[in-house]
Formats: structure tokens, C-alpha cells, sequence
């Protein structure tokens, strides 16, 4: 499906950029991965989804972009202007921080001045400058999910969709880049839905938590988090903060076949 | 802040979980170490390259003596079978004599080598390029592709004297026929291990084929297809002298003297001409080899010798790892 700008999906200014409307996802083989999704997501807003594994939150995000077509229902999407954070970070290990960064640019046509300049802010926002001309693979974990972050950054996504994309990093690293995904979220004010295997991580960086049941995957819970931005670390050990925890555990447990 | 991580695996890693950038100075300060494990020529230290030239001229020396020792251990008779290695060094090789013939032959075999070569290389990437554009070729070829390899080149060689005359052209075939296979075989393995991830960011992008192919799939390749031209490389010596063995048609190169040297029972040109057919092959896989750790040295794990492997990161850089862990 084309973006919706005919479907009245908006770039510029409110209104949802990313709309599911009974979803389902069948595959070849009769085994169901989706069924009746109905989610919505607008700017500034950063939505979460946690699930037991395989109940298709990668899937998800995959029809999500377009990669997967949905076998029913209807995918209202912003593809022109999409960021996607993938679990591994997928750099090209032949080019150097600065050449990963600058290949979507690249791959759009934009000449090579600008695409330059893009980077280089990019990098710089994801604080890996003086990094440029390493490669990857003389980079820690952390950094090259940095790379991969700020790669995604240059095309200004209006829809950025994240899969998982700390889940091999220690606690620390985790952490911290939770603290900067936030500093992005606030400054680029772009839609982000983040799949992700941890309640902490999800109320944390989420103004909604959404919980999935496995096979099909389907939506049992939309729970928001009315906690105010910025948001500091010191937050995850607040009363308020367990709450929701707690409230998108329990969720979880209720529909855990 | 930034601290400075070994792992087993990855040597010397550079981390900087805050992301600062403020302690790069301190990074940097390490650099000559990483540029070493990277295979940067410059800032290796004498030490290194006294370890990495030093096992193997132990071996040969080792090599040598024994072969000293056998040759000298053999009757007089039968010495003719394995003269000793100063008679082959003089003899068979320095000996004006011996080099005049065996040198312009080393020329010829060259030639028919590299040019029988570079006809493998430009058809077998076809191959391999086309085989993966289109699938359903793919299967379709594949098998005769394997069938190809198990060709005995010799069975064959008649049909091409038939069919060619004794000449170069037929000689080259022979040479193709056995360089060919692993050149398309190993691309179509090198251009199939492209991360799953990197071909899903590129559909993501819809990226034309062509792009796609030049910027992700061809460059993902060449660790594996390096590894078959090096294999190519090696086999076009072999199909070189085998040809030459078989049409002895032409002026002698290294495969027609080595005949000639075996029938005049001149073992010591004979060892010469092997020694030299020998260097041929090791050259032209050099060659190579060197084109590869220009192309792959920044970034894939073959462009690493063994001793580099070898080289731990210092005491320090260990030190502060244990610190690492906990001041982090």
C-alpha cells in the first residue's frame, strides 16, 4: 500500500501516520501469526509492544513497513518517510560509521554534499562523533546500535519503527540508549512503536504500552503511561512507575496460553 | 567515559557507552594497536614481522637438511633420484645453462596461465552473476556445474587437439576448464551470505537490482569469492603445465621442460624447472591474495594472518578492562 496521504494520513500535521484496521496475517502454510489488529499511532506519540516470543511483534512491525502484506483488514502507513531500527545492527561492515550513516541518503539519490552534512549531524546526535572512519566491527555493541540509530535518523523519519533493537546490550548500554531514544523522541518528535521484550524498557520509553497474546497475535491490552517527559532514570524506581510495570504484567500473565 | 574493552574474540575494542566522546583522546592513544590487528603495514613493530618470517625459515631450513640427508644417504646410483639441494641450486638453476631455457619457459607458462585465467575469471563471474540473478537458472545449471569440476582434463585434451590443433587456444581451454569452476561457485556463495537484515533495509528502500547488487550483494561477496579465485589461481598453474604436457606443441614452456629434463635424466634441471613451476603457482596466488587484503584488510577477518591472531592485547589494556567492569 502506498503511503496514505489519499487515506488522509498526514506528514505534517496531526493525525495518525500509521493506522491498522483488523489486521490478520495468515500464512501459506495456514498458520496464523496476526489476527484483528487495530492500532493506531500519531506523532509524538511512542507506543510499545510487549508479547510473549512468537506472538508476531515483529511481524508486526514487517507489515507494518510494507515488507509483509497483510492477508486481510487494511495497512494505512507512511512508508515514504520510515525509520526502521532492526535487532542486529545491520551496518555494512566494509564501510566505515560515517559511509553506513550516509547510505539511505545515498540510496535516495541525494548528492553527495548533503548527504555528508546529514550524517555528520546524525552521528553527532547519536554521540558518535570522532567515530566516523572506524568500521564496525572495532565497535562495541552499544556503538554500533548507534550507528545503526543514526543511520535511520538521516531521512527525518516520521514513523520509526524499532524491533527489539537493545535486546542483546548489557543493562547499562540498554539504559543509557533508552535515555538518548528519549532525547530524540522529544527533539524529532516522530511516531515510534517499539518492540521489545522488556516491561521495564516498554513503560519507560512509552506514552502507551500495548500487550499482545501469542498465536494469533492479537492486541489484549492498551495501557497508557501517564508519566511526564523528560523522562529521568531515577524514574524506574518510582512508585508510579511500578505501577504501570505491575499493571502491564499482570496483562501479560492474564493472557499467557 | 571511555574505556578500553578485550574480549577474546574481538582483541582490542574501543568502548564508549556514554557515548561522550570527551576521553577520545585516551582511545586514540591506542590506535597503533588496532591498526596493527587491522594489517596496517606501518607501526607493526620489528618483533612482529621477526615472528612472522621467522617459523617458516625455520621450517625450511628443517626442509633442507633432511632433504640434504637423505639425497646424501642414497647410494650412488640411485643419488641421480634426488641430487642434493647445493647440486639443484647450482646445476639446475643458476647454472647459465639451465636458466636460459627455464626462464623464457617460465615466461610461456606466465602467459598461458594468467591469460587461461583471466578467461575463467571473466566467465565464471558472468556465471555466477547471472546464476543468481535468476534462480530458477540456478537450479536449473547447477548441477552441470558441479559436472564441469569432475571433468578429468585429460580425457578431454584429445577432443580439443581435434578440434583446436596443437595450439596455444587449446592449451588455454585446457587451462579455463580447470580454473572455471571455483570462481562462480564461490560467488554465488559470497553473494548469497548477505545479512537478511541489510537485504530487508534495501527492499525497505526499494532499491533497483542493479544497486542493490553494486552496494550490498557484490561487496558481501568478496571474502568468499576471493577464496575461490585464490583456488583458481593455483589450478591455472596446474592446467598451464598439464596442457603444455599434453600438446607439447610450441615453444617449451615449464610443462614441455620438465618432460625434457626427465627424459635427458637431468635430475637437477628437472628439480630447478619443479622449483620454479612451483614459485609460478605461489606468485600468481600472491597476487591475489594481496588484491584481497587491499580490498578486505579494513574490514573481514581473512585479511588477518595468523600471527596477528596471535597478538593478545598488553597487560594495560587488560588492566583496565577488569576496571572497566568495575567502575562501570
Amino acid at each position: 500500500m502506498r503511503a496514505g496521504e489519499a487515506a488522509g494520513l498526514s506528514a505534517t500535521g496531526t493525525g495518525p501516520v500509521l493506522r491498522f484496521s483488523g489486521v490478520g496475517l495468515t500464512y501459506a502454510d495456514g498458520t496464523a501469526a496476526l489476527a484483528d489488529i487495530d492500532l493506531q499511532l500519531e506523532r509524538g506519540e511512542f507506543v510499545s509492544i510487549v508479547g510473549p516470543s512468537g506472538c508476531g511483534k515483529s511481524t508486526l512491525l514487517r507489515v507494518a513497513s510494507g515488507l509483509l502484506e497483510a492477508s486481510s483488514g487494511s495497512v494505512e502507513a507512511d512508508q515514504e518517510r520510515l525509520g526502521y531500527v532492526f535487532q542486529d545492527a545491520t551496518l555494512l561492515p566494509w564501510r566505515t560509521v560515517a559511509g553506513n550513516v550516509e547510505l539511505l541518503a545515498e540510496l535516495h539519490g541525494y548528492p553527495k554534499q548533503e548527504r555528508r552534512d546529514l550524517a555528520q549531524a546524525a552521528i553527532e546526535l547519536v554521540g558518535l562523533a570522532g567515530f566516523e572512519r572506524h568500521h564496525p566491527r572495532r565497535l562495541s555493541g552499544g556503538m554500533r546500535m548507534r550507528a545503526s540509530l543514526a543511520r535511520s535518523l538521516t531521512l527525518d523519519p516520521v514513523l520509526f519503527l524499532f524491533d527489539e533493537p537493545f535486546g542483546a546490550l548489557d543493562e547499562i548500554t540498554r539504559e543509557r540508549l533508552n535515555d538518548e531514544l528519549i532525547r530524540l523522541f522529544l527533539g524529532r518528535h516522530f511516531a515510534g512503536l517499539f518492540v521489545t521484550h522488556s516491561i521495564q524498557e516498554a513503560v519507560f520509553l512509552s506514552t502507551r504500552v500495548v500487550v499482545m497474546s501469542a498465536r494469533p497475535g492479537r492486541i489484549v491490552a492498551e495501557i497508557p503511561v501517564d508519566l511526564p517527559y523528560p523522562r529521568e532514570p531515577e524514574l524506574r524506581y518510582s512508585p508510579q512507575f511500578a505501577a504501570v510495570a505491575r499493571e502491564v504484567s499482570t496483562a501479560l500473565r492474564r493472557h499467557d496460553s | 567515559m571511555t574505556l578500553l574493552r578485550s574480549t577474546p574474540g574481538e582483541h582490542v575494542e574501543v568502548v564508549d557507552p556514554a557515548g561522550t566522546g570527551v576521553e577520545s583522546e585516551h582511545a586514540r592513544s591506542h590506535l597503533p594497536i588496532v591498526q596493527a590487528l587491522a594489517g596496517a603495514p606501518s607501526g607493526v613493530p620489528r618483533r612482529r614481522s621477526v615472528a612472522r618470517v621467522g617459523p617458516p625459515a625455520a621450517l625450511l631450513a628443517v626442509v633442507l637438511g633432511v632433504w640434504q640427508l637423505i639425497s646424501s644417504s642414497l647410494s650412488n646410483g640411485q643419488q641421480f633420484l634426488l641430487p642434493p639441494p647445493w647440486d639443484v641450486l647450482t646445476k639446475g638453476l643458476l647454472a647459465q645453462q639451465a636458466y636460459s631455457a627455464i626462464l623464457p619457459a617460465f615466461g610461456r607458462t606466465t602467459e598461458l596461465a594468467l591469460a587461461g585465467l583471466g578467461v575463467a575469471v571473466v566467465l565464471g563471474f558472468s556465471t555466477g552473476a547471472v546464476l543468481f540473478r535468476f534462480r530458477w537458472l540456478e537450479r536449473a545449471a547447477y548441477p552441470y556445474l558441479v559436472a564441469i569440476q569432475a571433468i578429468p582434463v585429460l580425457a578431454v585434451a584429445p577432443l580439443m587437439a581435434v578440434a583446436f590443433g596443437y595450439s596455444f587456444f587449446a592449451k588455454g581451454v585446457i587451462v579455463v576448464i580447470i580454473a572455471f569452476f571455483p570462481i562462480p561457485t564461490s560467488l554465488l556463495l559470497g553473494l548469497k551470505s548477505v545479512d537478511p537484515g541489510m537485504a530487508d533495509l534495501f527492499q525497505l528502500h526499494k532499491v533497483p537490482w542493479t544497486t542493490q547488487f553494486r552496494k550490498l550483494a557484490l561487496p558481501a561477496s568478496l571474502p568468499q569469492l576471493f577464496t575461490g579465485l585464490r583456488i583458481s589461481a593455483g589450478l591455472a598453474v596446474i592446467g598451464a603445465i598439464v596442457g603444455e604436457q599434453f600438446f607439447q606443441s610450441g615453444a617449451p614452456g615449464l610443462g614441455m621442460l620438465l618432460l625434457q629434463y626427465l627424459d635427458n635424466v637431468d635430475y637437477n634441471r628437472l628439480y630447478g624447472c619443479i622449483i620454479v613451476s612451483s614459485a609460478l603457482g605461489i606468485v600468481i596466488y600472491s597476487l591475489f591474495n594481496g588484491l584481497s587484503h587491499r580490498l578486505l584488510g579494513a574490514w573481514h577477518e581473512s585479511s588477518r594472518t595468523s600471527v596477528q591472531q596471535t597478538v593478545r592485547p598488553s597487560g594495560r589494556a587488560r588492566e583496565r578492562s577488569s576496571n572497566a567492569s568495575t567502575s562501570a
